[in-house]
């Protein structure tokens, strides 16, 4: 089905299940119960999950098949952010110029560092995306370009957002005040509640979960292509590959430019959940982030990347909320004593300092498991199945090459 | 002109550290071939070992006054360092007041560990892994310290003030036969000075001792210094401990130039790979040049003439000279044939 191979389609059928209905398997719990601070099916968190999905999927087109660890990928989410805020003040709040212009723009900004940084391979190219990311992020935090022409480009600390004062084209007033498509307002909601559960269904997350299942099946038909197979040789020896007489670059080269539209794209939509965009979005802690996920995940597998996305996001967002008066009701069947002990214990690792733990974790799994979670799953899946090693990979993901 | 030569120094103080924290890195990567995103966090710890000590320096016994009284009528509380009970009110108070000179000495033992433990218990582990492996686990611990260090000492920067005696700027214009003055912090010409002497200690050990020439050895082909029956990871695992110690230092020079919190290491750590490019991979006299010219480069372009002329310049400035840099000459200033060429 749609030119993919058997286990392929099994896969991409099993994420759009999923993510379709995101919005009752990720609600196991009554609204009003102890455990219902562990829901994640709230629209914006959701969201969330598939927005960085997108960019761990286009993260994990470079380094999975590549191999080159680029670690300035927030730039190209941060100029996708910008360029669909800038449409929604020129033209107004329809989405589609935004994406358009988002992954447009990226791609360029992608094809200068690429160009550049992809002379220089390893670590090489690791500091030279990052120091072309810091640069980026210094030029939108204090808005040098806006300086230097006089008008707010990106509008320094305060962020880009609309003003009622801009211009907006197309703007009229049978549309609505907030980013829509076509008048459908990306926020509106609707609530279903059945017996103590409320489940809710977002426009905007429904249109981010479609364009993930696109970006998805794109990622797998690139896996697939003769061109993802020539990454992987550059992957695996490139010296081999330059002695054949092949020269590697053009295909690294639109490996980085493929994987900076896809953050574009996913600027671009976070932009369009919430229409704006500041230059914290660029830091390096946020490129360091999009590593953690895919890393997390299984770099080089297809679902590995969505899967460390959601869980990085999942995480992020319950464990900061759990506090000490949480704590406290979860160890209250134990005595006094070791109920403030375990508190006390357990109290670094969570609500702020929800940090250490993703760092101890992401060293763990970069230690023990360096397939990431696809890996421990699959190592899981072999300890019960007793399975002859040779149907492993008939589970609808690639075992990352070296 | 002595606009141009009070930036000049400006840069000093700043390359200083870029400089140590790129000598370390080098070190590191020329001896272990490993790149450590953690050395920024090593740095960071340094700074901190300042707070620490100053804090220990600083535990009070409380006694209440038998006169006077607080503004709610109670007897006032009179705060005494330990230090001032046992060495008398002014010999205590001076030790005080030179905590952080005095961090160096506690530093360097808590610094060398430190740089052991990482070494043996964790990058050991790492030699035959990918470059990127290595790159992500060190990006992991550098999270782990940095979380650690907010825990115990929170969010917000720890003013930690230099010694009294070097409050106040020394006047370069009459020794310079200028007219004009041109006042120049004590503090920073002392860390000016004191990292001079690091480097100059770091290249002499390399130069001028039997450890240092086998390590150099080592650097230059590990399988022959091996083969020689020397063995050369032990000599590894102490020369990361000395970068570690570099980084440390450097950082607990640093506290009173900017207090410390605990995201400085990272903030330092990309310019300093920017520093360690430029330099050259590999090439310690590179990453000690690279780190002064771009120290001194970004406060120059942070004056006022320059920035008339292109607004903002002073923050880029590092990464354009970079970029310029590896198009025209890929392998740094001072970098060598077949290093990291792969």
């Amino acid at each position: 089905m749609f030119g993919l191979e058997k286990r392929d389609t099994r896969l991409l059928i099993i994420v759009a299940i999923m993510a379709l209905a995101a919005p009752f398997i990720l609600n196991p719990f009554p609204t009003d119960s102890a455990m219902a601070q562990f829901n994640a099916g709230y629209p914006d968190l959701m969201q969330r999950f598939v927005i960085f999905g997108i960019l761990a999927i286009g993260f994990n087109l470079l380094f999975g098949l590549t191999g080159y660890l680029s670690f300035g990928h927030a730039a190209f989410l941060g100029v996708g952010s910008y360029s669909a805020v800038w449409m929604f003040k020129l033209l107004g709040y329809n989405i589609i110029p935004g994406m358009v212009l988002s992954i447009i723009v990226s791609a360029v900004f992608a094809l200068a560092i690429g160009y550049i940084s992809l002379r220089r391979s390893g670590i090489y190219f690791s500091i030279l995306t990052l120091a072309f990311a810091q640069m980026l992020f210094a030029i939108a935090y204090s808005d040098l370009i806006g300086r230097f022409f006089g008008t707010p480009i990106t509008n320094g600390e305060t962020g880009l957002q609309v003003y009622t004062s801009d211009p907006q084209y197309f703007h009229n007033e049978n549309l609505p005040n907030i980013p829509h498509l076509f008048g459908q307002e990306m926020q509106s909601t609707y609530t279903l509640d059945v017996a103590g559960w409320s489940f809710d269904f977002s426009f905007g997350y429904y249109l981010c979960a479609i364009i993930m299942l696109l970006t998805f099946y794109l990622a797998i038909r690139i896996f697939r292509s003769p061109f993802g197979m020539m990454l992987r040789a550059v992957k695996s020896n490139q010296q081999r590959m330059n002695y054949t007489g092949l020269n590697t670059r053009p295909y690294t080269l639109a490996a980085f430019v493929i994987s900076g539209m896809y953050a574009g794209l996913a600027g671009g939509l976070l932009a369009s959940m919430d229409p704006l965009a500041g230059a914290e979005r660029m830091q390096w802690t946020a490129s360091g982030e999009v590593v953690l996920m895919t890393i997390l995940g299984g770099a080089g597998t297809l679902i590995g990347p969505i899967l460390g996305a959601g869980f990085i996001k999942y995480f992020e967002n319950i464990f900061a909320k759990i506090n000490d008066n949480v704590l406290h009701s979860w160890f209250s069947f134990m005595p006094d004593g070791i109920e403030d002990f375990m508190v006390t214990i357990i109290h670094p690792f969570v609500g702020k300092g929800w940090h250490l733990t993703l760092g101890l974790l992401f060293m763990l799994v970069v230690i023990f498991l360096p397939g990431g979670l696809v890996e421990g799953g699959q190592r899981i899946g072999r300890m019960f199945s007793r399975k002859k090693p040779s149907d492993d990979a008939a589970d609808g993901t690639t075992t990352p090459a070296e | 002109m002595d606009a141009i030569l009070l930036q000049i120094l400006n840069g000093l103080d700043k390359g200083s550290a870029y400089a140590l924290i790129a000598l370390g890195l080098t070190l590191i990567f020329g001896t272990l071939g490993v790149v450590n995103f953690a050395h920024g966090a090593l740095f960071m710890i340094g700074a901190f070992c300042s707070v620490t000590l100053q804090k220990i320096l600083t535990l009070s016994s409380e006694t209440l006054s038998a006169t006077e009284k607080d503004f709610l009528g109670n007897p006032l509380k009179i705060k005494t360092p330990y230090v001032e009970s046992w060495f008398g009110p002014e010999v205590g108070a001076s030790i005080i007041d030179w905590a952080v000179p005095l961090a160096i000495l506690f530093a360097i033992p808590v610094m060398l560990f430190i740089g052991f433990a990482m070494e043996r218990g964790l990058i050991k582990h790492f030699y035959k892994r990918p470059h990127a492996d290595q790159i992500l686990v060190t990006f992991g611990l550098a999270i782990v310290l940095q979380e650690v260090i907010k825990y115990f000492y929170g969010a917000n920067p720890i003013p930690t003030p230099a010694p009294s005696a070097f409050v106040g700027s020394f006047d370069f214009g009459p020794l310079l036969g200028l007219d004009t003055s041109l006042a120049y912090p004590y503090w920073r010409l002392v860390y000016f000075g004191f990292s001079a002497m690091i480097i100059g200690a770091v290249f002499a050990f390399l130069q001028f001792t039997t450890f240092g020439m086998v390590v150099r050895a080592g650097m230059a082909d590990r399988e022959t210094v091996g083969l020689l029956g020397i063995d050369i990871d032990k000599r590894f695992t102490f020369m990361f401990g000395i970068a570690a110690a570099v980084a440390g230092l450097a950082g607990v020079m640093y506290a009173p130039i900017n207090s410390p919190n605990y995201h400085m290491g990272m903030d330092f750590l990309v310019l300093s790979f920017v520093v360690v490019v430029v330099g050259g991979m590999g090439s310690l006299p590179g990453a000690v040049l690279a780190g002064f010219m771009l120290g001194i480069l970004e406060s120059l372009a942070s004056m006022n003439e320059v920035k008339a002329i292109i607004p903002g310049i002073d923050q880029i400035i590092i990464y354009v000279v970079a970029i310029i840099i590896l198009l025209t000459r890929p392998r740094g200033l001072m970098g060598r044939k077949g290093v990291m060429e792969e």
